[in-house]
């Protein structure tokens, strides 16, 4: 049930008066008697109609006493389960005395970009899956917030004002190009900028921050906090062209030959959005979440009065898959005036890969979902305009490769849902643009980036991490591998300088 | 952002511009086109195709018609104004080789993507054939031009008010029945038209190609929206085409996407329109103070 942030104020309020005075003398079962901490979020019937963030962030008291939960446990599950192992019981102590800046440095040792991370990270399958807290309700529901902490910390830190740009070590006389500004590309900037080498980032569109922007919704990740992101980067030297489309407006390999780069880092991301081959999927009506979100976010059609990029008046919307991409679909479009929106899911809430708070704020929103039901095929009307669904029910088997049951349909169930919209979110493919053009880069199956531990490509001195390697995935783990690269391009600029190598280069101008 | 450098109006609602664009000059393809965006925070971003560029000015020829908001916002622009979004060159160039005889069909704005395709076909040492249509005399273009390229033109117009009284699938297919028969040929234009030459050619087995320009938002196959169904299959123009095989296309698919917008673009363009007429008003109610 809907609770307002005043009420959960209110309660994270007493208990605090409770809890500080004995906040060293807390045993493990006091701790563990703290309820969960809820995330404070907008009224579910105005935030349909609004933009802004749905979930506002913890208060002072409710953070603090969330921390309270912490037992310090020496299993230290959450260190070990965070892809980039932020040192999680530390900044979470310094959150319950109230240090945040101490919190905040501790988190910044080991990832950059927290206040995006702390909303958009699936914590639930992550640090929290394992905690020790949550382990003994036997339930991942009860383990401590450490999302919440780690935005908490990072909002405070961008709040007061004062966030610390990284130190810049003197000019080395290297350039690295790094193609691509969503979270891998970014970290990469950030990392080799720090070590003196000068960057320059390569992006397609004339926006910055790749999915942070043109996909995630600013309901769930605010643009400014991407534009901060942005301008510490430009602060710390790091140049930007946008409007540049690596392979097509230049060749990576001229970038490298000609224009004097000394290494290159490919952060493309995902690309190309699947379909699922059914009947009616080329129907007026029918669109990828890439394509429903782009225009909504990127090209900022949720504004109709300013915007000239159009979007589908939508009444009734059916939505394809159960991912973050589908829950962002749905909720953009009700946002947009749509009366009913389904999410069509072929198995049950449990597989569902979206994050659990998305899902829950979806439900509270009103979105219907239909669990255990598939589309087998589009219907359209005589203009060949979407008028319907056609859907299969399905039930689970045996479970598959991937650890989760595998949905079978079930013979003969088919039902037909009227809708004049469906948005199909069942993934994406691999961006073709830099492997099309630049063949020594070499690819799987699946057109992915083939990497070694260093994330070095098959081409010389060129890195490539993030989604472009790892299929669609997540912000963290786009920023790992960022960060794994930039350590080796520094290694490699490193040697260079020490053996006094330089690439030879062609002055183009 | 790039700098208008040149400015003319072909017809009534046909402009030719030059735009500073050095990098996509350099790179540019016969085939290839541009997207563009009149306003970084709330344009749309609508595809244009490079009609032909000019590496030492480090300029583009784009050739656009008005057909909607963005297209009528270009048009008012003037020489030495900034677009702020422009990039490119996008898609895949065309496939040149010598293959003998190529047909090259243009309609209407169409010519002007053709132009720089049936250049390098001539280059290639294929013989040329070029037909161009449109609907009348006003809204011929490029005629010039393409008589430098052509072993042979043929220019059509709908009305008969110049050239022949045809549709240029008339001159297309007596061109099929010739013997020996054109060995490829390439149609650029409106869908409608690029849908029948494709019917025209079929029965002969000539090999046909057609620039599709559909509606298109990244241009980096990012998005989906330009797809369409190509022998069954889904393809996206931005990077697998723009230019597909003619006889795989689904036409009537392709033209029933096009129109997915139209209620609102049409809305947009009409309420754009009345605040030029009001801020007119305005402009010409000071003017009076004065
Ligand atoms: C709707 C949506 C919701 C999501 N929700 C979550 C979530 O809640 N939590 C989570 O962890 N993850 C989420 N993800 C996934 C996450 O956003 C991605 O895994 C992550 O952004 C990948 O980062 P990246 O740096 O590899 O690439 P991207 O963020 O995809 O950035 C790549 C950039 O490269 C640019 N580019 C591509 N080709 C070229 C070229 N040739 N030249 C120049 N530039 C180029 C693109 O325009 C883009 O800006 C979501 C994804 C989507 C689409
Ligand atoms: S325009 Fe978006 S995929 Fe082609």
């Amino acid at each position: 049930m809907y609770r307002t942030p005043e009420e959960l104020q209110q309660t994270a309020h007493n208990l605090f008066e409770e809890y500080l005075p004995k906040i060293d003398a807390l045993k493990n079962k006091d701790r563990i008697r703290i309820p969960v901490q809820e995330m404070p979020s907008q009224d579910p019937k105005e935030r349909v109609c609004n933009l802004e963030e749905v979930a506002i962030g913890y208060t002072e008291e409710e953070a603090r006493i969330e921390a309270m939960r912490c037992i310090q446990c020496p299993t230290q599950t959450c260190v070990r389960d965070c892809p980039v192992h932020i040192n999680v019981p530390v900044f979470i102590d310094h959150v319950a005395h109230g240090k945040y800046q101490e919190a905040a440095n501790v988190i910044k040792e080991a990832s950059l970009l927290p206040a995006i991370c702390g909303r958009v990270c699936p914590q639930e399958t992550q640090c929290q899956k394992d905690c020790s807290v949550g382990k003994v309700f036997k339930t991942v529901d009860k383990s401590v917030s450490i999302g919440r902490l780690e935005r908490f910390v990072a909002d405070w830190e961008r709040n007061t004002g004062v966030v610390q740009l990284p130190h810049v070590k003197p000019d080395t006389g290297k350039k690295v190009a790094v193609i691509g500004s969503g979270p891998a590309g970014l970290v990469v900037a950030a990392d080799v900028r720090r070590e003196g080498h000068s960057v320059t980032i390569f992006e397609a569109f004339h926006k910055l921050g790749g999915v942070m922007r043109y996909g995630i919704p600013e309901f769930r990740l605010p643009n400014n906090i991407i534009d901060q992101e942005i301008d510490s980067l430009r602060k710390m030297g790091v140049e930007f062209k946008t409007n540049f489309v690596v392979g097509r407006t230049r060749k990576l390999t001229d970038l490298l030959e000609k224009d004097g780069y000394d290494a290159a880092f490919v952060g493309t991301g995902a690309g190309l959005p699947l379909f699922m081959g059914i009947d009616g999927e080329n129907l007026v009506g029918v669109f990828s979440a890439n394509e429903y979100l782009t225009r909504a976010n990127l090209m900022r059609a949720f504004d109709k009065k300013h915007a000239d990029t159009p979007i589908y008046p939508s009444k009734i919307v059916a939505v394809l898959g159960g991912g973050n991409v589908a829950m962002d679909a749905a909720r953009m479009s009700l946002r947009l005036g749509a009366e009913k929106v389904y999410v069509v899911y072929r198995r049950t809430q449990k597989e569902m890969p979206a994050r659990k708070e998305e899902v829950e704020h979806a439900m509270e929103e009103g979105i219907e979902f239909r669990f255990l039901q598939n589309a087998k095929r589009i219907l359209g009307d005589e203009k060949g305009r979407v008028r319907a669904i056609e859907c299969l029910k399905y039930e689970l088997g045996e479970p598959d490769q991937s650890g989760r049951r595998r949905p079978i349909p079930i013979e003969g169930s088919e039902f037909t849902i009227d809708v004049d919209t469906v948005i199909v979110a069942i993934g994406n493919g691999s961006n073709p643009l830099i492997s099309q053009t630049t063949p020594e880069i070499k690819t799987n199956k699946w057109g992915n980036i083939i990497v070694d531990e260093n994330q070095k490509t098959s081409m010389d001195r060129v890195y490539a991490g993030g989604d472009i390697v790892l299929g669609a995935a997540t912000v963290i783990l786009a920023m790992g591998e960022g960060r794994k690269a930039a350590a080796a391009i520094n290694e490699m600029l490193a040697k260079d300088i020490e053996t006094g190598e330089s690439k030879k280069t062609v002055d183009v101008n | 952002m790039s700098k208008i450098l040149y400015k003319e109006q072909l017809s009534e609602n046909v402009f030719k511009m030059r735009l500073e664009a050095p990098l996509i000059a350099e790179e540019r393809k016969a085939g290839q086109f541009i997207i563009l965006q009149i306003d970084e925070e709330f344009g749309e971003r609508i595809p244009l195709t490079i009609a032909d560029a000019d590496k030492e000015e480090g300029s583009i020829t784009i050739i656009f018609q008005v057909v909607g908001l963005t297209t009528d916002e270009l048009s008012r622009l003037n020489v030495g104004d900034n677009i702020p979004v422009l990039v490119g060159p996008l898609g895949n160039p065309t496939h040149i080789d010598k293959y003998g005889t190529v047909v090259c069909v243009g309609g209407g704005i169409g010519v002007a993507p053709l132009h720089p395709i049936a250049q390098a076909y001539k280059n290639a040492g294929n013989k040329v054939i070029i037909i161009i249509g449109a609907r009348n005399k006003e809204l011929i273009i490029m005629e010039e031009e393409m008589r430098k390229i052509a072993d042979e033109l043929i220019v059509c117009t709908d009305d008969g008010s110049y050239g022949r009284k045809a549709l240029v699938t008339e001159p297309l297919k007596e061109i099929c029945e010739r013997n020996p028969k054109p060995d490829r040929a390439i149609a650029i234009g409106p869908p409608i038209m690029m849908k029948f030459c494709a019917e025209t050619t079929r029965p002969y087995n000539v090999y046909t190609e057609v620039s599709l320009n559909t509606i298109m938002v990244d241009g980096t196959g990012m998005c989906g929206g330009c797809r369409v169904d190509v022998g069954g299959q889904i393809k996206f123009v931005c990077v697998d085409g723009p230019e597909f095989d003619a006889h795989k296309v689904d036409f009537d698919n392709m033209m029933a996407r096009l129109t997915e917008f139209k209620d609102i673009e049409e809305e947009k363009h009409q309420c754009y329109l009345e605040s030029l007429a009001e801020a007119k008003i305005i402009e010409n109610e000071e003017g009076e103070e004065e």
